[in-house]
């Protein structure tokens, strides 16, 4: 009785709230405000065309007309990847322009500086923009959802593989040693278990700053082991590659995702020496031939020339922002009108096997509310002297 | 370059028949009456900017008494400022039951000891080669704050979240107010420690080192002392802004103290005034809101309608970073002793105007 109760005056709440459309902050009869955060200037600046790539689709979504008859008002701040810069960006767009929500704001560091301050005041921070495992904590940060999958995810992908291919492996590790190396180790704690203590014969780290990791390849040949796990920024990952092949060490080598430009990784470390290695992805690479007429890429394709001439389209970071425009596009659509923060959230935690053109094909996005991770399936492509192809079914994560 | 403000008569009128105490208590009062009252009137982002401004005030004071008094130019005061900030973090979430106002004079005490460690090297090194060597400090910071030896301590490439204090003593406060009022009673002891600090003996001996230091050494003072001593006092200053800009961000990490920060500093003493207290304020202001007005400048531009070519250059030339560059370029261009030295020309103006015959000559 008290739970119908409960239920009933729940409700009633909500359908007062989607009946005062107009006390919704951020949003009026005819338009929605949606905040971002991105590094237009600074050392990362590189990723603003993420911001650059959002702001041009909700541009072209306004000139068709909008969503259930809102217009959207995309602003985006730079932050410069500076924490206390985008806190202050964030008050901003949160307290003066009185955005609705705040969507794939860029970068570890600066989300953790604003999750806090969002969460407090149940302001969503949807999707956003950055490779770390704890965004998904649904239970402290209920306002605050991840996307894409993280480098945990991709190692637990990679430990599965592992189990199932070659139960018998003696596992050698090089990561990097930060918190993107570490979620790697994390991540192959997670699906290994109680294997992991025997199956991995030797870890070995090194610091971003080091001229070489030479010493640790030959630390890892020399325990023994037939597979590595390799944690490491570009530069470091050829060195690696280049390395394991002239020492004659045969490993089974998974690389991280991170470091599988053939520009900046297989080209240098020489393409011929990285035969047979596997990694992970979930977009389609828009520099693979495999995409080149693909329907989904197309559609960015199309988007791109119409929105963004003169726009360089082999940058996937404009592949991945028009990927998480659709997303939140989604989103907007599945509220049907009702654009509180609570609704704006409750849909975001409710997407059921959406597809975006731009992930590999049977990679969906999925949500819910003890789900706050909207991307957490890869498939495995291994490295054939000339391009990565990919094999094998999609993998999900054991989800963290 | 500044000279200190020579000692006026105490009892000369200097405007309407008030003396120069007179004006300067009126002054004080009214701006506590402003403190006092505006975190009623703000909204608490527009608070939020103004406390930013004090805790960069603060910071800025330890940089110009280093640099404007001292004449030892410093372009890393940024590390200065991470290790205030990251004494405070790491006190409130590591050490339990200790209260967060406690953690700013320890952070004060750290950056004070580690400053007059840097200021011995620095002894050696005059002018670019200390610029140099300060700059490898800002470079080196977050490197240094993201060593793994420590990353139990710092969190590494995370940082650590810590809270907002709330107001004490169940005041009708927010928490946006109650660290304005903080952070002012910080920078009002801050400002009473450099001003008695640099107008008296002290403060003629820093000068005295920068402006000439053979003679200053002739005269017996200990020019070695007297550097180091500054330098300590300034990473202290520095130091406790880092830790008031800690609790204010509610979050510490490397890629909040970059090299930027220190550079950032370098242009509020600059625009302040070098070597004027005062300034240091409007030094403060300038680095935290003008580059907010550029974005919005740079943003009203991009809706206007322009046509084709004209729109293309305008909206090149209005992105964030030119027109902060330009309100650099055309403050350091008009006002060659920033704000402080208006301040000081107005002050001049306003004693000769009111000087009459009865004054004593000075």
């Amino acid at each position: 009785m008290r739970n119908t109760l409960c239920l009933t005056a729940a409700a009633l709440v909500l359908a007062a709230m989607s009946a005062s459309a107009a006390d919704t902050p951020g949003v009026t009869a005819t338009e929605i405000k949606i905040g971002n955060t991105m590094p237009y200037s600074g050392p990362a600046s590189s990723y603003g065309i993420i911001g650059k790539t959002e702001a041009a689709f909700f541009k072209m979504v306004n000139e068709q007309g909008g969503v259930a008859g809102h217009k959207i008002d995309f602003i985006s701040a730079d932050d410069s990847y500076s924490p206390p810069k985008t806190v202050e960006q964030v008050k901003k767009l949160v307290e003066e322009e009185g955005v609705a929500f705040m969507f794939n704001t860029l970068g570890t560091p600066p989300n953790t500086a604003i999750e806090k301050y969002l969460n407090e005041h149940k302001v969503p921070q949807l999707f956003v923009a950055t490779g770390a495992d704890k965004w998904g904590d649904y239970k402290d940060f209920p306002w605050t959802i991840g996307f894409q999958p993280s480098y945990r995810t991709e190692a637990q992908i990679y430990a599965k593989y592992i189990l199932k291919n070659k139960p018998n492996a003696k596992i050698a590790v090089l990561y990097q040693n930060d918190d993107f190396g570490k979620d790697y180790v994390i991540g192959l704690k997670d699906a290994l278990g109680d294997k992991y203590a025997k199956m991995v014969v030797k870890e070995a780290s090194y610091e971003a700053t080091d001229p070489t990791i030479d010493t640790q390849i030959i630390a890892l040949q020399g325990s023994g082991a037939d597979t590595l796990i390799t944690a490491a920024i570009p530069k470091f990952a050829a060195q690696t590659i280049r390395k394991v092949h002239d020492i004659g060490w045969k490993p089974l080598h998974f690389m991280t995702n991170v470091s599988i430009s053939v520009g900046a990784v297989m080209t240098p470390a020489g393409p011929e020496n990285g035969i047979g290695i596997i990694s992970a992805n979930y977009g389609k690479d828009p520099t693979d031939p495999t995409w080149k007429n693909d329907a989904g890429l197309n559609q960015w394709r199309d988007f791109m020339t119409k929105n963004m001439p003169g726009a360089d389209l082999t940058d996937a970071n404009y592949v991945y922002g028009y990927g998480a425009a659709l997303t939140m596009l989604q989103v907007l659509k599945q509220c049907n009108g009702d654009f509180s923060r609570a609704n704006v959230m409750k849909q975001a935690a409710n997407l059921k096997d959406f597809s975006l053109p731009t992930l590999l094909p049977g990679i969906k996005v999925n949500t819910s509310p003890t789900n706050y991770h909207p991307i957490t399936q890869m498939q495995l492509q291994k490295w054939d002297g000339k391009t990565w192809v990919l094999f094998g079914d999609v993998i999900s994560g054991t989800g963290a | 370059m500044a000279t200190l403000d020579t000692p006026r008569p105490a009892a000369a009128p200097l405007f309407a028949g008030l003396t120069f105490r007179t004006w300067g208590l009126l002054a004080l009062v009214l701006l506590f009456v402003a403190a006092a009252v505006l975190p009623f009137s703000l909204t608490n982002f527009r608070l939020s900017q103004v406390t930013l401004v004090i805790i960069y005030s603060i910071a800025l004071l330890g940089l110009n008494i280093l640099t404007g008094f001292n004449g030892q130019i410093s372009l890393g005061h940024g590390a200065f400022f991470a290790i205030g900030g990251y004494t405070t973090a790491i006190l409130l979430t590591k050490v339990t039951g200790i209260p967060y106002w406690a953690t700013v004079p320890i952070a004060g005490v750290i950056s004070a000891g580690v400053g007059f460690l840097v200021g011995w090297p620095a002894l050696r090194l005059e002018g670019l080669y200390l610029a140099l060597a300060t700059f490898a400090l800002a470079v080196a910071t977050p490197q240094i704050l993201k060593y793994k030896a420590w990353d139990d301590w710092t969190g590494g490439v995370q940082g650590i979240n810590l809270d907002k204090p709330g107001a004490p003593f169940g005041l009708p406060l927010n928490r946006d107010q109650w660290l304005f009022y903080f952070c002012f009673a910080w920078a009002v002891v801050a400002f009473v420690i450099g001003w008695n600090l640099l107008r008296g003996r002290t403060g003629r001996a820093m000068v005295a080192v920068r402006d000439h230091p053979i003679a200053a050494a002739t005269m017996g003072v200990n020019t070695a002392r007297y550097k180091t001593l500054t330098f300590g006092v300034s990473a202290m200053l520095t130091g406790v802004a880092g830790s008031l800009a800690a609790l204010w961000t509610e979050f510490v990490s490397p890629d909040s103290f970059d090299v930027f920060l220190s550079i950032r500093f370098l242009i509020g003493i600059v625009i302040g005034g070098v070597g004027s207290i005062p300034g240091v304020v409007f030094g403060a202001f300038f680095i935290v809101i003008v580059p907010n007005w550029a974005s919005d400048l740079s943003n009203w531009v991009q809706t206007l309608a322009l046509p084709g070519f004209l729109s293309r250059i305008l909206v090149l030339l209005s992105s964030p970073q030119v027109l902060f560059g330009m309100a650099l370029i055309i403050c350091v261009a008009l006002l060659p002793g920033g704000f402080g030295g208006i301040i000081r020309w107005l002050l001049r103006v306003i004693e000769r105007d009111a000087a009459t015959p009865t004054r004593p000559p000075s």
